[in-house]
């Protein structure tokens, strides 16, 4: 099984975000995900204070293999990137619950997070998408 | 249905990520392609390779209806144990496929091709042997292994039988021997020495795999195998090369035998027109200046007009983004790539980035 932990939300795209003490939101990519891409050998992050709709791509992770692009399923403006990525995109296969987090940003209505996914929906839905 | 290789249960239990190509079920990795890559560059890999076809043609004939076949001439194979890499084109001078051809025998000859162009590869070879006094066989129950990197030859070699070592180890590039369902060729896509084994007996293949393993040749899949021959400027049928585009467009014009003159050979006429009026493309080599990845179909801009992307992706000998293109012919400097929504800056450079664990590509960084 992999990785889900408990206190983090997440999205069918295979997304997690936390709410932090602040009120920013940060969000990163699942086990499941970085398992699915293999090796990330380069990591595109936006720009800080670009605005976001909801589900709008955010960022794009690539493999040797593909490119894939990372949705924030909440509106909100950018506020921080995680600038360790450019030179080690490895943090995110190895760490991707911490020190390969993505992006931070400051949701426009914080309740949305509500509307996702929490660990046991989404182990769940792990575990019925591989049926 | 996918096809598997007698390998596929090694494959399982060393954890491979399988993925279908061509209709077989290949390891795309074992856990970590990079690695594997640099296991190639620095030290030895193993490939299972079994899903490329091979083929047979023996017989009085065979010879000529190779020379007429093939825009390479097996008549250069003056002797058995010698192979030479070229295409099989259309009549339109387009690259049906890129293949290996070795003499095997007085009239006998091996030919690989790959396996995506399986079929209609051996329905055009079959269609044009018809009449002549020679056989056409596939050899699809066998093996073919490719043991690759620069310790590749010294780990193989004392695994082999004992009658094929000291000729394994005198072999130059791209000679072959064959005995006792052996055949062992120097050749490889990686850009490093290496063999090329196909062994007819799956239990044998199965056991030389196993103590390449012991002896520390890594378990390699068709990931690295394309970031290698990627780095090393090989092309890739159905990527670089196309029935749409000749070889002398596609970095291939030296693998053509234009003499002697009066050999007529199958796209002859066609490059002949080509060649008098001078190839309008050219297929060369990217270096990302920019961050990013480059990939296959993104467009190019370059001072003398567009271009395409024709295999991209990350080198990780040189630590970025590489690629194969196909530009205008008199282009070269600088050009940009259309990554996504922006314009990524790239240079033109020779189409080999990295061989013999040699980086051949002046980086500019310093």
């Amino acid at each position: 099984m992999t990785e889900v932990p408990e206190n983090l939300k997440y999205t069918s795209d295979h997304e997690w975000l936390r709410l932090e003490d602040d009120g920013t939101v940060t969000l990163g990519i699942t086990e499941h995900a970085q398992q699915a891409l293999g090796e990330l050998v380069y990591v595109e992050l936006p720009e800080a204070d670009r605005e976001l709709e909801p589900g709008e791509a955010c960022a794009v992770v690539e493999s040797v293999k593909a490119a894939s692009d990372v949705y924030s399923p909440l509106a909100g403006v950018v506020a921080a990137a995680n600038d360790a990525l450019a030179d080690t995109p490895e943090l995110v296969n190895d760490s991707p619950y911490a020190d390969g987090w993505l992006l931070q940003l400051r949701p426009a209505d914080p309740q949305t997070l509500e509307e996702l996914m929490d660990a046991d929906a989404y182990t769940r839905f792990l575990a019925e998408s591989e049926d | 249905m996918s096809k598997t290789t007698p390998l596929y249960t090694r494959h399982q239990d060393a954890g491979a990520k399988l993925v279908d190509f061509g209709g077989w079920q290949m390891p795309l990795h074992y856990g970590s392609q990079l690695d594997e890559h640099h296991a190639v560059r620095n030290r030895a890999g193993i490939f299972d390779v079994s899903h490329m076809t091979v083929v047979d043609v023996h017989g009085a004939d065979a010879r000529a209806f190779l020379r007429n076949l093939l825009a390479n001439d097996v008549a250069k194979l003056k002797a058995p144990g010698r192979g030479l890499y070229g295409c099989m084109l259309q009549e339109s001078g387009g690259v049906i496929d890129d293949l290996i051809v070795y003499r095997t025998g007085a009239d006998d000859y091996r030919l690989v091709v790959n396996a995506a162009t399986r079929d209609k590869d051996l329905a055009w070879i079959t269609a044009r042997a018809n009449g002549r006094e020679l056989s056409v066989t596939e050899r699809d129950s066998a093996v073919m292994l490719a043991v690759q990197g620069p310790e590749a030859i010294a780990m193989c070699v004392p695994l082999l039988p004992a009658e094929l070592r000291s000729s394994v180890e005198g072999l130059r590039n791209f000679q072959c021997v064959a005995s006792g369902g052996w055949f062992v060729a120097r050749t490889g896509y990686t850009g490093e020495s290496g063999l090329e084994l196909i062994i007819d007996d799956s239990r044998v293949a199965l056991d030389l795999w196993d103590a390449l393993n012991v002896a520390g040749c890594k378990p390699c899949g068709l990931g690295a195998r394309d970031t290698l021959r990627l780095e090393a400027g090989l092309c890739l049928y159905g990527q670089d090369l196309d029935e749409a585009h000749s070889p002398l467009v596609s970095g291939l014009d030296w693998t053509v035998a234009w003499e002697p003159a009066e050999r007529h050979f199958v796209g002859r006429a066609a490059l002949e027109e080509q060649r008098r009026q001078g190839p309008t493309e050219k297929l060369t080599g990217l270096l990302l200046e920019d961050r990013g990845i480059m990939r296959h179909g993104q467009p190019v801009s370059t001072a003398q007009g567009d271009g395409v992307v024709t295999s991209g992706s990350f080198s990780p000998t040189l630590g970025r983004s590489i690629a194969l293109a196909r530009v205008p012919a008199g282009a070269q400097g600088d050009c940009t790539v259309q990554i996504r929504n922006a314009a990524r800056r790239a240079r033109l450079v020779p189409p080999a980035f990295v061989r013999n664990g040699e980086v051949l590509v002046d980086l500019g960084d310093g």
